[in-house]
């Protein structure tokens, strides 16, 4: 699939965003550098930033190719970062001791980066991922880097309406770390209780908004200790004590040793969620269903939305339409 | 917008395609032709399209083919409106007098703050439906749904009647919170409801004869509708949530 159809569905929902930022991630981007991560940096004033990056890649591999990514000037969007892409390779011999050492590289590059290098901001860093964002609106943020002309097996989208943190290129949705993207409708107001846990991990918040800390959660728990997604989504958005109580014992022994050992995981506040990985999307909502999402199917396609309209743009005879349970995820995989 | 005697003439019924058409040259389509003295609108392609009919007033009716965005009828005062799809969030919210009719399901806090007029869902709703309704002396919301009901039916509820005619009484009712902080108005749920399910200040007792007389009008009216068989509904049992007192919060939020 190319960006058009996703183009389409965001712009029926232009009421949902402000202008201040949109965004798109599309899986499966760059074939031709499938196997090196895709390391996506806003740079400002790149003459004086660019080269504390490059040095930084240096050291902890090999950069196979480089390019500022293509854009096309629209009306109301102002340049005021450069958005630039490394393949790069990560070298395996420099971490020695961890099981995963070059997404750990990576991870390790972009804290510091976002951390230590001020006018550099790496807002991507997975395999065959590609992320487009800006401030604007949907339709011009998709212009501004012509959607058209990439073609991925996932894509995500996403209309910011900034409530309680500013607008700007680094906090438009998607966020990505690694191979997670995640876009997010409201506000997980856990953030403070979120940020902790996840910073003790080696993870730092450089975004100022409380998305990024959902890709870093995902990160911990499903690449770091190994649990399903939906075992995950539970940890995140896990049943109240009273359901727990009601399950029969093996379950409520489950959830219960979730919901204790990953209290400070929990999200609090209104939100709908969806989480891309390259093998499959993961969408769900706050316990208490405080913001919407609908699902379709249509052959092997599932989308999930906010609104049914928007699916129906990109698929007119979807036959499905489903609103799943509060904090109950919907799992797409992708099969080869 | 067309008709058979070009734009300026006076007609009775009007037909608007929306297919591409963003929600305020939609409205302005439709007030226009209120105004010259339509009686039916029918518009079809709608996609999306937001605040259809919000705040319009007269004896007028829509009918609409597709999928219309949020707010349908908002604020909306005499006209009715049958929906040929399924609706997005919030139809009927703070709707004063008339009637919606959706052949479909429809999204979270259907009849938000409804104030007057009916609706009727022939499927399933989702979250808070009937969330705030309220009534003020001849004015009485009431909310009919065919289908299934997601958790905080009638959250907050101070007024009006929800009448919940699905699921059939063999899927029992698992939605938590149904009238949490419900201090006025009723709801009414065909089958049973365990007692776990019912929300902060609600409480559960079974009709008398003269309270299912009164639903039996409005079970007649959505079989209509929808072309369902009324006997079966009429003969089921039902089961009536209200608040548990006078004033269930009184003392929540002021001191006496």
């Amino acid at each position: 699939m190319d960006g058009r159809a996703i183009r389409s569905a965001l712009s029926m929902m232009d009421e949902r965003g402000s202008g201040e930022g949109a965004g798109y991630v599309a899986y499966g981007a760059f074939p031709e550098f499938a196997d090196y991560y895709a390391i996506h940096v806003f740079f400002d004033a790149i003459h004086e930033t660019k080269a504390a990056v490059d040095q930084e890649l240096s050291k902890w591999g090999t950069i196979v190719h480089e390019e500022e990514i293509p854009t096309f000037e629209q009306q109301n969007i102002r340049k005021i970062h450069t958005p630039w892409r490394y393949f790069f390779q990560p070298d395996a011999r420099l971490m020695p001791r961890s099981t995963t050492p070059e997404d750990d590289i990576v991870m390790h590059l972009v804290m510091k980066v976002n951390t230590s290098i001020p006018g550099a901001l790496v807002y991507a860093s997975g395999k065959n991922i590609a992320i487009f964002k800006a401030s604007g609106w949907p339709e011009e943020v998709a212009d501004f880097y012509r959607i058209q002309d990439y073609k991925g097996y996932i894509w995500l989208g996403h209309n910011r309406y900034p409530t309680n943190t500013p607008g700007w290129w680094g906090g438009a949705h998607p966020f990505n770390l690694l191979h997670w993207s995640v876009v997010h409708n409201g506000e997980i107001t856990s953030y403070g209780t979120n940020r902790r846990y996840i910073e003790s991990y080696g993870y730092r918040c450089s975004m100022f908004t409380d998305t990024e800390v959902v890709a870093y959660l995902f990160d911990l728990l499903v690449r770091r200790h190994h649990l399903a997604p939906e075992l995950a989504v539970r940890a995140l958005a896990p049943p109240f004590w009273d359901e727990i109580d009601r399950m029969p014992g093996r379950e409520a022994y489950l959830n219960r040793a979730i919901r204790l050992t990953y209290g400070p995981a929990l999200m609090n506040g209104p939100f709908a969620i969806v989480v891309a990985k390259p093998d499959a999307i993961v969408g769900f909502t706050d316990r208490i269903k405080l913001r919407p999402l609908v699902t379709g199917t249509m052959g092997d396609r599932l989308y999930i939305s906010s609104e049914e309209a928007a699916i129906r743009v990109m698929e007119p005879e979807v036959g499905d339409i489903t609103m799943p349970r509060a904090g109950e995820p919907v799992i797409g995989r992708v099969y080869t | 917008m067309s008709n058979q005697w070009g734009p300026d003439a006076v007609m009775d019924r009007v037909r608007i395609d929306a297919a591409g058409m963003h929600y305020t040259p939609l409205n302005m389509a439709i007030r226009a032709a209120v105004a010259k003295g339509a009686r039916e609108i029918e518009i079809d392609h709608v996609m999306g399209q937001r605040f259809i009919a919000d705040g319009l007033k007269g004896d007028v009716r829509l009918i609409i083919h597709g999928v219309p965005g949020g707010d349908l009828g908002m604020f909306m005062s005499g006209p009715t409106c049958i929906v040929h799809g399924n609706c997005d969030h919030a139809p009927g919210n703070t709707m004063d007098s008339g009637l919606i009719v959706i052949h479909g399901s429809a999204g979270d806090a259907v009849a938000h703050s409804m104030r007057g007029g009916k609706v009727f869902v022939r499927d399933s709703i989702g979250y808070r439906g009937g969330i705030h309704m309220k009534q003020y002396r001849d004015k009485r919301p009431i909310l009919v749904l065919g289908g299934n009901f997601r958790a905080f039916l009638g959250e907050y509820m101070a007024g009006g009647l929800i009448l919940a005619l699905g699921p059939p009484p063999d899927r029992p009712i698992r939605e938590r919170g149904i009238g949490s902080g419900i201090h006025g108005g009723r709801i009414i749920v065909r089958g049973d409801v365990d007692d776990e399910y019912l929300g902060v200040g609600a409480q559960k007792s079974p009709l008398t004869r003269e309270e299912r007389d009164e639903i039996s009008p409005l079970i007649r009216e959505f079989a209509t509708y929808f072309q369902r068989d009324p006997d079966v509904l009429l003969d089921d049992s039902y089961v009536q949530i209200r608040p548990s007192s006078s004033r269930p919060f009184a003392s929540k939020y002021t001191w006496e």
